[in-house]
């Protein structure tokens, strides 16, 4: 009983150990982030393997979210008589909901997990050891860019997927089911607002991308100095990410459309 | 504790080795002289400065002053043999390209590598990725080179060629070189001054020469590397006759 309750207590300490660490590590990554606009080839790097290479996976998967949700839309849709609404409902779902959160959970297994991975083998490898003897800061020089870019990343990246996503509702329903093409696209410019759903969409995007990283670029730079601990350190990035953005999304979602 | 009452004192211009079994926190010293790790009690001074009241900005101006050579090399992979050799000086001086590309040329021939720069780290040999971290560490003619464990894992021609160059770099330069090791024939063959680490303590200290036949059994043993001595062959274990019986129920 009191081992358990031991147990339970070494648990809880190291947890808020863990979530202070993190939360220093993320004070001294964003003092490093003015001096990288005296550097930005710094960024720019790294927004290629973050920004660049993630874009595969992410216009694939919104054009399928979006066909998706053209097929589905319309059955529902469909029943009230309402089917010329569809775009709109693909509109508002991919720009308030699903373009900033399923971007950000695939940002998290796609450029997350590779940013842990990364950091955590130049730990390993005493790679990040080696600068600090070289009197070069690794928290400014390799942490805080591919910090930087995560966050420019994400939105853009979420951006992409609505865009493309609307792009598969458009094939799916006017193409493949008859929807009206002009009540298709003109009930979405009359009823996507500019404040209310498309920045919204762009803050919980920017929010996930900051969470993301920063998740990422801990774990890497956190991760006990093996093979084993840097495997560890990524399924972290990748479950831990996945946890913030869906909890931070309710969070967000009843702060923004909550009456 | 790691250290206990250990006082170390490294001549300019020599090289030291500190030389004693893995796990004695050998490579915990070279930290503490970096900077990279914090004392709980005692004093490290580096050049008259005392590397644990330093502001963070005078310690990084004091470790650009020093060089360290890691056991893996601690190259950067994914840059090539060039960049990683001019990494400390495009990160530390406003040199123009066409004046680092000098340096580094210079730098990678010392170290008889001149012909590998394109390569990326993962193509080189172990002996030949620790002599680019050799020509990296040298990159901004520091004051002094640590060495942790230069000879481990090297085939005897690298090694050779590593011996070779930590000797001449000592020499040419004139760097305070500080060589962690357990390797003793290599260690000794260019050493000016050896102390054996165990336990935390300094158990002996002299000329390569002096320490081979020292009164301490415990330093010959290691020394000589003899198999038995003060540090049994067996780790501590019940008596062995009554282990074995002991399985037949």
């Amino acid at each position: 009983m009191t081992g358990g309750l031991a147990r339970l207590g070494r648990a809880a300490l190291s947890f808020f150990e863990r979530l202070g660490r993190g939360h220093l590590f993320l004070l001294q990554i964003l003092a490093g982030v003015p001096g990288l606009l005296l550097r930005p080839r710094l960024v720019i790097q790294q927004l290629y393997s973050v920004g660049v290479l993630s874009l595969v996976i992410i216009v694939v998967s919104g054009l399928f979210v979006g066909m998706v949700l053209g097929l589905q839309g319309y059955n529902t849709l469909a029943d009230f008589g309402a089917a010329e609404s569809l775009g709109v409902m693909v509109a508002l779902s991919l720009v308030r909901e699903l373009g900033p959160v399923v971007t950000a959970l695939l940002f998290g297994g796609r450029a997350g997990s590779a940013l842990t991975a990364e950091i955590g083998l130049m730990k390993a490898t005493e790679q990040l050891s080696g600068m600090e003897m070289m009197a070069v800061d690794p928290l400014r020089r390799v942490i805080a860019p591919r910090f930087a870019a995560g966050v420019i990343a994400m939105p853009l990246l979420a951006a992409i997927f609505s865009a493309i996503g609307v792009v598969g509702g458009y094939f799916v329903g006017v193409g493949l089911l008859g929807v009206d093409e002009g009540a298709f696209w003109s009930q979405m410019q009359a009823r996507v607002d500019l404040y209310d759903d498309v920045m919204n969409g762009v803050i919980k995007s920017v929010a996930f991308g900051f969470v993301a990283s920063w998740i990422a670029v801990y774990e890497g730079y956190d991760a006990v100095p093996t093979s084993e601990g840097v495997s560890r350190a990524t399924t972290r990035t990748v479950v831990h990410t996945a946890l913030a953005v869906l909890g931070l999304d309710f969070v967000l979602t009843a702060l923004m459309f909550g009456e | 504790m790691i250290f206990d009452g250990v006082d170390i004192d490294i001549p300019r211009g020599k090289i030291t080795a500190i030389m004693g079994p893995s796990g004695t926190g050998k490579t915990t010293l070279l930290r503490l002289i970096g900077g990279q790790l914090r004392p709980q009690a005692g004093r490290v001074l580096v050049d008259g400065q005392d590397v644990h009241a330093l502001r963070r900005r005078e310690l990084y101006d004091l470790r650009k002053r020093m060089g360290m050579l890691f056991q893996s090399g601690a190259l950067l992979t994914d840059i090539n043999v060039f960049d990683n050799v001019a990494f400390p000086l495009r990160e530390h001086t406003r040199l123009s390209e066409v004046m680092i590309r000098d340096l580094v040329l210079m730098k990678l021939e010392a170290v008889g590598l001149r012909g590998a720069r394109d390569m990326s780290p993962s193509e080189l040999s172990g002996g030949m990725a620790r002599r680019v971290a050799l020509a990296r560490a040298i990159a901004l003619d520091p004051m002094m080179i640590m060495y942790d464990e230069p000879f481990t894992g090297l085939d005897p021609i690298s090694k050779g060629a590593v011996v070779e160059l930590i000797h001449k770099i000592n020499e040419a330069l004139g760097v305070t070189s500080i060589i962690v090791s357990h390797d003793v024939q290599e260690t000794a063959s260019i050493s000016d001054y050896i102390y054996v680490l165990s336990g935390g303590k300094v158990v002996g200290q002299g000329a390569p020469q002096n320490l081979m036949n020292s009164d301490s059994e415990w330093v010959r043993q290691f020394m000589q590397g003899l198999p038995d001595g003060p540090v049994p062959f067996h780790y501590p274990a019940p008596d062995y006759a009554e282990d074995l019986l002991a399985g037949q129920g």
